[in-house]
C-alpha cells in the first residue's frame, strides 16, 4: 500500500495533466472552426476550377500528344506515396491511421511487384515509414515552420512533385490525407495524384459554344499542374481540418480519464487516510487497557 | 445591364460584384469584357486586371498571377492563384 504522501503526489499530478489536456481540447476546439471556415474558403475555386477542367476534357481526346500529366509515362512501374502528415502529436491516432493506410497500398504494390517510393509531408510518421522503408524516402517536406499549411506549401510540394515526375523519378502518384467527416470521424483517404484523373467531361449545351484562347489543349496544359496545386492544397486542409478534430477527441477522453482516476485515488487516499487513523486509535486503546 | 465580376483564389473568394467592365491582360492580348460578351475561356498572363466600376470612371487595378478568365452566361470568373493587395 502506498503511503498518504505518496498517494497525494499521484494525485496531483494527475490534477495538472488533466489541466493540461483540457487546456490542450479548447485551443484545438477553436483551431477547428478556423480550419474548417478556410475549407470553405477554398470551395469556390475548386469547384470553378474542377468544371473547368470538366468542360475542357469533353472537348480533347487524351492521346499520346495530351501532356504527360494527364496521360501518364505510359509505364506504372515506380509509385510515389505522398503521404501528409501533421507536425505535431496529441490527436490520437490521426497520423498513424495515415501512416498505415499508406503502408497497407505500399504493401499492396510491392506485391505486385512495383518500386515504391515515399514523399513525406509533415514530421510525424516519418519515423514509422522511415524504418519500414529506409532506403525509399525520396524527400521529406518541412512544414513545422510554417503555423498553418497553405497554399503556397502546397504549390511547392506541387512544383516538385512534377519536376520529379518530368525527370521520370516515378510513373504514378498517390496522395494519402485524411478526409474530414466530422470532429469524431476523419477518414485515411488514398488518392491518385498524377497522372490526373481524367475530369468528368461536362455535358455541354449546344448554343453556347466557347471559345477559347490560346487552344483547348495549351490551356489545359496550363491548368494541369494549378488543378494538382489545388488538389494538394485541398488536402492539406481537410489535414489541418481532420488534424483538429481527433485532437480535439483524443483530448476529451484524456480528460476524461484524467477525471476518473483523480476519483479512484481520491477513494484509496481516503481509505488509507482511515486505515491508518484506526490503527493508531486501537494502539492507543491497546496501551490505556494495558495500564 | 451590368457584368457580374468575380474574384476568386485558392484561398477565398475575393470579389463578387456588379461591374460596367473588365480589363484582362490575356496571354494574347489585353482584352476587355462587357456585359453580354460570347463565352470565352482564356489564361492570363500576370499583370493588372482594370475593373471599370462605372463607364466613365477611373479603373481600379488589381495585380493578380497565375490566373485564368472564364467568361459565361453568369458573367465573367477570373481565377487567380495570387492577388495583391
Amino acid at each position: 500500500m502506498a503511503s498518504l504522501k505518496e498517494l497525494k503526489g499521484r494525485i496531483n499530478s494527475v490534477k495538472s495533466t488533466q489541466k493540461i489536456t483540457k487546456a490542450k481540447q479548447m485551443v484545438a476546439a477553436a483551431k477547428l472552426r478556423k480550419a474548417q471556415a478556410a475549407a470553405e474558403d477554398a470551395r469556390p475555386y475548386a469547384a470553378r476550377l474542377a468544371e473547368v477542367m470538366g468542360s475542357l476534357a469533353s472537348k480533347i481526346t487524351v492521346s499520346d500528344n495530351s501532356p504527360k500529366l494527364l496521360a501518364g509515362t505510359g509505364s506504372d512501374k515506380v509509385h510515389l506515396l505522398v503521404v501528409a502528415n501533421s507536425d505535431k502529436g496529441l490527436c490520437g491516432a490521426f497520423n498513424s491511421n495515415i501512416v498505415k493506410a499508406a503502408l497497407a497500398k505500399a504493401r499492396d504494390l510491392q506485391a505486385q511487384g512495383k518500386t515504391v517510393l515515399f514523399y513525406l509531408v509533415g514530421r510525424k510518421g516519418r519515423a514509422v515509414i522511415r524504418r519500414e522503408h529506409p532506403n525509399q524516402i525520396a524527400h521529406m517536406f518541412d512544414t513545422s515552420d510554417v503555423r498553418n499549411p497553405g497554399y503556397d506549401e502546397a504549390e511547392r510540394v506541387a512544383d516538385e512533385l512534377v519536376a520529379m515526375y518530368e525527370a521520370g523519378k516515378f510513373d504514378v502518384a498517390h496522395l494519402f490525407y485524411s478526409k474530414f467527416r466530422s470532429a469524431l470521424l476523419q477518414e485515411p483517404t488514398d488518392q491518385q495524384i498524377i497522372p490526373v484523373p481524367a475530369p468528368k467531361a461536362v455535358a455541354q449545351t449546344a448554343d453556347a459554344v466557347t471559345e477559347y484562347e490560346p487552344d483547348e489543349e495549351e490551356i489545359l496544359a496550363a491548368l494541369l499542374p494549378r488543378y494538382l496545386k489545388t488538389q494538394l492544397f485541398g488536402a492539406l486542409l481537410e489535414n489541418a481540418a481532420s488534424e483538429q478534430g481527433a485532437s480535439m477527441t483524443a483530448m476529451d477522453n484524456a480528460t476524461r480519464n484524467a477525471g476518473d482516476l483523480i476519483k479512484k485515488l481520491t477513494i484509496v487516499y481516503n481509505r488509507t487516510r482511515q486505515a491508518a487513523i484506526t490503527t493508531e486509535l486501537v494502539e492507543i486503546i491497546a496501551g490505556a487497557e494495558a495500564l | 445591364m451590368p457584368l457580374h465580376f468575380e474574384l476568386v483564389t485558392p484561398a477565398k473568394l475575393v470579389r463578387s460584384e456588379d461591374v460596367h467592365m473588365v480589363v484582362v491582360p490575356g496571354t494574347e492580348g489585353e482584352f476587355g469584357v462587357l456585359a453580354g460578351h460570347a463565352p470565352f475561356m482564356s489564361t492570363i498572363a500576370d499583370g493588372a486586371l482594370k475593373v471599370y466600376k462605372t463607364e466613365n470612371g477611373a479603373p481600379e487595378e488589381i495585380r493578380i498571377t497565375g490566373g485564368f478568365a472564364e467568361v459565361g452566361d453568369a458573367g465573367l470568373t477570373v481565377l487567380a492563384e495570387h492577388v495583391e493587395g
